[in-house]
């Protein structure tokens, strides 16, 4: 059920944040380890971030896997493109590589 | 219905023939795994692209049956 609606809502909060996290709960209550994993790499960063927790809106939910085409929640976007997810984020933090792309525009 | 470490294992060797792949089982309980999978076919690949071949071998399990998996990627040294 990833309908246009649902895409074009992600589409639209996709590129109305610097940096956005789909995820399982909030930054606070994360209710995920993948998701808890994420935040604690953006905050690690001193990162400012939007979230939107996909288990309050299931049409987002589904749609946010059609919209990049990968399997899995959560999902960091940047600049309107998708970044990775919780694995590729640790494999750039500790490669250096995601303080940049967080830092880019401070 | 969890997955076995095994077919886990087996599935992306079949999917990414010079993949190097080793499974951890984190918490003991056939549900969480991590996986690290090293390959030279990985060398061209952005990071994206070699998570998306592993999911692609894994075919449509991940985020599904097989819900929490931890993945690794790398090229060999």
């Amino acid at each position: 059920m990833s309908d246009q609606t649902a895409i074009d809502r992600i589409g639209e909060i996709v590129s109305a944040n610097h940096i956005v996290l789909f995820m399982k709960g909030t930054p606070l209550f994360p209710q995920c380890g993948f998701s808890s994993r994420a935040v604690a790499i953006l905050d690690r960063l001193g990162a400012e971030y939007a979230s939107v927790d996909v288990l309050q809106d299931q049409e987002i939910r589904a749609g946010i896997k059609a919209y990049s085409d990968w399997p899995t929640i959560p999902q960091l976007y940047i600049d309107g493109e998708f970044v990775g997810g919780s694995d590729i984020m640790m494999e750039m933090y500790e490669a250096g590589e995601l303080q940049t792309m967080v830092g880019a525009e401070s | 219905m969890p997955m076995h470490a095994e077919e886990i294992e087996r599935l992306i060797r079949a999917g990414i023939p010079d993949a190097e792949v080793t499974i951890t089982d984190l918490a003991g309980d056939g549900d969480h795994y991590a996986a690290r999978v090293v390959a030279e076919s990985f060398r061209s690949l952005s990071r994206i692209a070699r998570q998306r071949a592993v999911y692609a071998a894994l075919g449509g399990r991940m985020g599904g049956e097989l819900h929490a998996l931890q993945l690794t990627t790398a090229v060999p040294d």
